[in-house]
């Protein structure tokens, strides 16, 4: 695969821009993304696809809360933490927001040095995002546990609508089921990244392929999207 | 080692993959856990076949109570909605889905495109096994306490969950959803597979626009299936905490057996709304790929081209784009904002639009060629003819004031086998009969074709043309037996028994298929790398049945499109897409 890319390359055409280029690219043989692998094409369309889950979900929370006849919580109150006295709405959740955001910018510089070859840097840096990552967990889990203690369950709960419950736990459990993934996938891709499994070319367990360091470009994709399907279920459910 | 610094300067090449091709070393990764696509599209067939042949069973018993009531007490009220159900649901999901994406879009895909293989032929291998559990667990269903679920094949809450339904408060409906949510997950592994590498893993020269249209017929339905059954596994997730948690996603306030239930604040309609965004699409998810090999199969057995490719390539997008807005058509009597009714009406009735392009297409396609009635060809004209018939009664049920009176009634019934069950599976046989000698290298009997077809195409006329007809007396569907009423004549009850008898009739042609299936094996006619003289580019592989990589040293090149039949003042009559420019007079 080495230095194919450079033979290969088309020496004198400059590519066109713009709608004339989509239409060029696509009407083209071979490749209708002309610079994009198979590896990053695919997680963009499963990307796509994972969009239309959360969306059903989040259609299907704002429809039963329109569709439910008892009056609906205040998110405010309920994600209210009391600290030092002080009475503050929403907190925990606005640390976890920040603290997601903070990893999509830990994940970029990740990005960045691995394709500059720079393997401590990028294996430290992805192992930052993962870190990230799993303190949003563990703070969802602490949330988690604080509402059930005050009550909340997904069948009902002291302030109101019971689909408040259901809605809560399925959309941030199944986010959170996204975030704990990507952290798996964000240590496996650090160990082999600090190991060089993508300079020495080791064949992975499963696959018995070679991996590239374009792998850590795509899991950079998928983690960017849970943190902006997380922005949406922020706006929505939390600030509604 | 690599020294490119970017993703990839520069575009690669068609030759080099970037993913390896795997070489398998043992029996076991070769055959069972093998990573090549046309093993695994056979894999899907044989399993999707032999769990449709459970709902073609089924389908016996539900005629046999339907013609005969009150004869077979084997049969209980409870176990005929668990024979419904489980017959709806395997023959759309587990079978026609499976097939023509699982089965054909793995053998035929990457042959048709020039590729060696899926593009991520790890995740293809993973696809399949995760579609065998999820039919595994539909089957457990079966031996469950309780039975399967006899919810009906919508599922519609809050009936799927309550004990007044077979399966509603036992494990039928718990293992309904979770192979539902198996499969979609399994499917996602496929069909990223499919939707890649129709996009970036084309042969040299294989532009969009040079593409077969089953190719692109497959292509379509697969990202169509990967928006829409989002809608399925996000309404099966909250169906199962409704029913294993106690949520009330679905579920309104509602007394049963004198009993107050603990929900309360649901949306039934949400559940409607999340099963027909999938449910729609799924209907052309079916309906595409056929389309699709219906074109191919006419063209290369009229030995025409296809007539106005362009045109039918984007009949099929627009088709696929259309049918994410008309799922509502299936809810005129679920209490919708007439408004909606309208809208949802005008939408479907323009899918007729690109639909009828299609049907004057094949007609054109067909208009003075040199057809050969093999057995491909006599499936795919009954696909034309059968499809027509299923549209037509289609614009009837498409309209919200005639759909009000025909709502659940056995016309229904008719319209949806005629145009979504009857002529798909008329594809499949077709695509079967056609591609049978690449994938094993010899021609099926011609004979056991012949009586198969006309059996099967008559008897499928035989059983859903009269159909309609009862279905117009007023005969509701889905009822175990409608015993005597004032509206329905006793003559329905006649039409009903031959309906039945004409299905046991058809049922028990297919063993004849199936015999031929395995009998051909072994003893077919050697077919040769190119029997039908077809120009796509799975007939040209070095070797057939193609070996491991399809192409041995080189890969294709493709000159042409794929629709080169009858050229003026070519050698033969029909020149294959790989051959270049300067050899087409040879």
């Amino acid at each position: 695969m080495e230095g194919i890319a450079q033979a290969q390359a088309p020496a004198t055409m400059e590519p066109a821009g713009g709608m004339q280029g989509f239409v060029a690219d696509w009407s083209s043989d071979q490749r209708a993304f002309k610079n994009v692998s198979w590896g990053k094409a695919m997680m963009w369309i499963f990307l796509l696809s994972d969009t239309f889950i959360f969306g059903c979900f989040l259609l299907s929370y704002m429809t039963v809360r329109m569709s439910t006849t008892v009056p609906w919580p205040n998110p405010s109150e309920v994600f209210a933490l009391e600290i030092a006295g002080q009475h503050l709405p929403l907190i925990l959740i606005a640390i976890m927001t920040f603290v997601l955001i903070t990893s999509s910018g830990t994940m970029a510089m990740a990005v960045n040095c691995g394709y500059r070859r720079d393997r401590a840097r990028t294996a430290a840096l992805l192992l930052v995002t993962a870190l990230f990552g799993a303190a949003f967990v563990g703070m969802q889990a602490f949330e988690w546990t604080k509402l059930i203690h005050e009550g909340v369950r997904p069948w009902g709960n002291p302030w109101g609508a019971e689909q408040f419950g259901s809605a809560f736990f399925m959309i941030t459990g199944f986010h959170g089921t996204h975030v704990t993934i990507g952290v798996i996938f964000l240590l496996i891709v650090a160990r082999k990244v600090w190991r060089g499994d993508y300079d020495t070319g080791r064949p992975g367990f499963f696959t018995s392929r070679k991996g590239r360091y374009e792998i850590v470009e795509i899991t950079g994709l998928y983690w960017h999207f849970v943190d902006l399907v997380w922005v949406f279920i922020f706006a929505l459910f939390y600030l509604w | 080692m690599s020294t490119a610094s970017g993703p990839l300067d520069g575009i690669p090449a068609a030759e080099v993959p970037d993913v390896e091709l795997y070489h398998p070393k043992s029996w076991l990764t070769k055959y069972v856990f093998s990573q090549d696509a046309k093993i695994i599209g056979i894999q899907y067939s044989l399993t999707a076949t032999s769990i449709g042949l459970v709902a073609l069973v089924l389908s016996w018993l539900m005629r046999l109570q339907l013609g005969f009531p009150g004869t077979f007490d084997f049969i209980t009220p409870a176990e005929y909605y668990q024979f419904i159900t489980m017959h709806g649901m395997i023959m759309v999901v587990y079978l026609l889905t499976a097939l023509f994406l699982g089965g054909f879009g793995n053998y035929l895909i990457p042959l048709m495109i020039g590729a060696r293989d899926m593009v991520f032929p790890y995740a293809n291998m993973l696809s399949y096994w995760i579609y065998l559990l999820a039919v595994l667990v539909l089957v457990a269903s079966f031996f469950a306490p309780g039975g399967p679920t006899g919810a009906g094949w919508t599922l519609y809450p809050p009936q799927a969950i309550l004990s007044g339904t077979p399966g509603g408060q036992d494990w039928g409906i718990i293992l309904m959803l979770a192979s539902l949510m198996l499969f979609i997950i399994g499917f996602t592994m496929g069909g990223l597979n499919y939707v890649v590498t129709v996009l970036q893993a084309r042969a040299r020269g294989m532009t969009l626009m040079r593409m077969p249209l089953t190719v692109w017929g497959i292509f379509t339905a697969t990202v169509m299936a990967l928006l829409a059954f989002p809608a399925l596994f996000v309404s099966a997730v909250m169906m199962l905490l409704d029913r294993l948690l106690g949520t009330s996603f679905f579920m309104p306030a509602l007394v049963e057996m004198g009993q107050r239930l603990n929900h309360e604040g649901g949306s039934p309609l949400l559940f409607q709304h999340l099963f027909w965004f999938f449910g729609h699409p799924e209907v052309y998810i079916v309906a595409l790929p056929a389309f699709g090999i219906v074109s191919d199969l006419i063209s290369t057995h009229a030995r025409r081209n296809i007539f106005g490719y362009r045109m039918m390539v984007w009949a099929i997008v627009i088709i696929g784009a259309l049918s994410f807005v008309v799922w509502a058509h299936h809810m005129y009597v679920s209490g919708m904002n007439p408004y909606f009714g309208f809208f949802f009406a005008t939408t479907t009735l323009i899918i007729a639009v690109p639909t009828a392009i299609k049907v004057y297409n094949w007609l054109l396609t067909l208009w003075r060629g040199n057809i050969h009635l093999t057995v491909p060809m006599l499936f795919a004209l009954a696909f034309i003819v059968t499809f027509v018939n299923g549209g037509l009664t289609g614009l009837f049920l498409g309209n919200v004031v005639v759909d009000v009176p025909l709502s659940d009634t056995m016309f229904v019934v008719a319209h949806f086998h005629m145009v979504m069950g009857v002529a798909p599976i008329f594809v499949i046989f077709g695509a079967i009969y056609h591609w049978y000698p690449k994938i094993t290298g010899r021609m099926l009997n011609e004979a056991m074709g012949r009586l198969h077809f006309w059996v099967s195409f008559l008897g499928a006329y035989l059983i859903f043309f009269p159909m309609h007809y009862i279905g117009l007396l007023g005969v509701p569907r889905r009822y175990y037996e409608i015993g005597e009423t004032a509206f329905v004549p006793a003559s329905a009850a006649t039409l009903n028994a031959f309906i039945s008898v004409m299905a046991l009739i058809v049922g028990a042609a297919q063993i004849v298929f199936l015999f031929n299936l395995a009998w051909s094996l072994r003893r077919g006619r050697p077919a040769g790398p190119n029997p039908w003289n077809a120009t796509t580019l799975e007939w040209q592989t070095p070797e057939t049945p193609p070996p491991h990589g399809n192409w041995g040293k080189e890969l294709p090149v493709v000159y042409r499109w794929p629709y080169d039949y009858s050229v003026p003042g070519a050698a033969q009559d029909f020149i294959p897409q790989n051959h270049p420019p300067a050899r087409a007079a040879e």
